[in-house]
C-alpha cells in the first residue's frame, strides 16, 4: 500500500477513535509530548496501561469469584484502572469505571460482575483500536512518509 | 559575574501508578526539570534521607539545602491517593522535618474533593493539582522552585553586596544557621517573581535515575 493511502487511514482511524469516544483530548496531550528525542513515548505509555490493566482486570476477576467479596479492595482496583485509563485518554474504559464504583460501594455482586465485564469489552475495544493506529504509523514510516498531525 | 553554569532543578514524584510516574516524568522533563519516580512514600522518605524516627541518617544522602551531598531536592510533586503512605501523610511528614520543611510539596489527585484540597494546602502543599496532570500544571511549579531557590541564595547576595565588584563570588557558605524562615503561610500560593538567577554554587549532577 503506498504511502498516502496509510496516511489517509491513519487520519480516518484516529478521528473515529476520538469521534467515537474511544480516545479524549488526554490523548492528544500524550502525543503532543512525543518529540524527537522523545520518539516512542505515546506507545511507551500506552504499552505500560495495557500490562497494568490487564494485571487489574485479572485481580477483579479474582476478587469477584470469592465467595466472599472483599469490595475495598475491588473498588481501589477499579479506582486505579480509572485513573490510569484518565491518564492515557481511554475514555470509554474510564466511564465505564464510574458506575463500577458505584455498586461497589452498594456491595452488590452481580452489578459488578456486569460492570467488569463491561470494562473488559471497553478495553479490548481500545486496546484493539491504539494497537491498528501503531501498526499503521510504522507502515506510514516503513515505506518512507511521515505521520500526519491531527489538529 | 562570570557564566552561570547550567544548573537544573531536581524533582522528586511520588505516585504508586506505573502510568501515572511514566507520563510526570515525561512532563517534568521536558520543562528540563531532572527528575527521580518513587511509588511510594516510604520510598520518597527513604530517599530523602528521613528514617522512622524523621532523623536525617546520615548514612544516606541528605538534602537539607545547606549541606553539600549528593542529592538535592528542589520540589516533590506526589499522589494523594496512595497504599500505605497517603500523599497527605508524606506532606505533613516532610512538614514536620526540620531539614526537609522547606522543600515545596504538590499534591496531585483524581479526586476533586474540596475537603481534601484545603487540608492539603493548610497543611503547607503549594499547589494541588487534578489528574491526569497537564503541561499547563506543570509551568505552575516554576515560582515555587525559584522561591527556594533564592532563599538559598539570599545569604550569598547579601554576602556579595558587601564586596567590591573586582572579588570574584565568594565560595558557598559552610553549614551554619538555618536559612531564613520562610514566608508566612500566606503568600505560599502567590507566585513569586524571579527576580534573575545568579547560580554562582554549581548544582550536583544527577543522573535522573529511577526508583520504582
Amino acid at each position: 500500500m503506498e504511502v498516502g493511502q496509510l496516511q489517509r487511514q491513519f487520519v480516518e482511524h484516529t478521528a473515529s477513535m476520538f469521534h467515537e469516544g474511544f480516545l479524549d483530548g488526554q490523548f492528544s496531550q500524550l502525543q503532543q509530548l512525543q518529540d524527537e528525542s522523545n520518539p516512542d513515548f505515546v506507545v511507551e505509555v500506552v504499552s505500560l496501561f495495557f500490562q497494568d490493566s490487564e494485571r487489574l482486570l485479572n485481580e477483579l476477576t479474582r476478587a469477584l469469584d470469592q465467595k466472599c467479596v472483599d469490595f475495598k479492595k475491588v473498588d481501589a482496583h477499579v479506582h486505579q484502572l480509572k485513573g490510569s485509563s484518565s491518564s492515557i485518554g481511554a475514555q470509554r474504559v474510564k466511564n465505564s469505571c464510574f458506575n463500577f464504583r458505584n455498586f461497589c460501594e452498594e456491595q452488590n455482586t452481580e452489578a459488578c460482575f456486569r460492570c467488569l465485564q463491561l470494562v473488559k469489552q471497553e478495553y479490548l475495544l481500545v486496546k484493539n483500536k491504539l494497537e491498528t493506529l501503531f501498526r499503521l504509523e510504522q507502515q506510514i514510516l516503513a515505506a518512507g512518509g511521515s505521520i500526519p498531525m491531527m489538529e | 559575574m562570570g557564566l552561570a553554569k547550567e544548573s537544573q532543578f531536581h524533582v522528586l514524584a511520588v505516585d504508586d501508578s506505573l502510568v501515572d510516574r511514566k507520563l510526570i516524568e515525561r512532563l517534568l522533563k521536558t520543562s528540563s526539570y531532572q527528575v527521580t519516580t518513587v511509588d511510594s512514600g516510604s520510598k520518597a522518605l527513604q530517599f530523602l534521607g528521613l528514617n522512622e524516627d524523621n532523623q536525617i541518617n546520615s548514612n544516606q544522602p541528605s538534602v537539607s539545602p545547606n549541606n553539600h551531598q549528593e542529592v538535592e531536592v528542589n520540589l516533590i510533586i506526589t499522589d494523594y491517593c496512595m497504599p500505605g503512605m497517603t500523599g497527605y501523610d508524606l506532606l505533613k511528614k516532610i512538614k514536620e522535618s526540620s531539614s526537609l520543611r522547606n522543600i515545596p510539596v504538590v499534591i496531585m489527585s483524581s479526586e476533586n474533593v474540596p475537603s481534601r484540597i484545603s487540608r492539603c494546602l493548610e497543611e503547607g502543599a503549594e499547589e494541588f493539582f487534578l489528574k491526569p496532570v497537564r503541561k499547563s500544571d506543570v509551568n505552575k511549579l516554576k515560582p515555587h522552585l525559584m522561591k527556594t531557590k533564592d532563599n538559598n541564595h539570599q545569604k550569598q547576595e547579601n554576602k556579595e553586596a558587601s564586596e567590591t565588584t573586582e572579588v570574584p563570588p565568594p565560595p558557598p557558605p559552610p553549614p551554619g544557621p538555618p536559612p531564613p524562615p520562610q514566608q508566612s503561610s500566606n503568600n505560599k500560593r502567590k507566585a513569586v517573581e524571579a527576580e534573575g538567577l545568579s547560580p554562582d554554587r554549581t548544582r550536583p549532577r544527577y543522573s535522573g535515575l529511577t526508583v520504582v
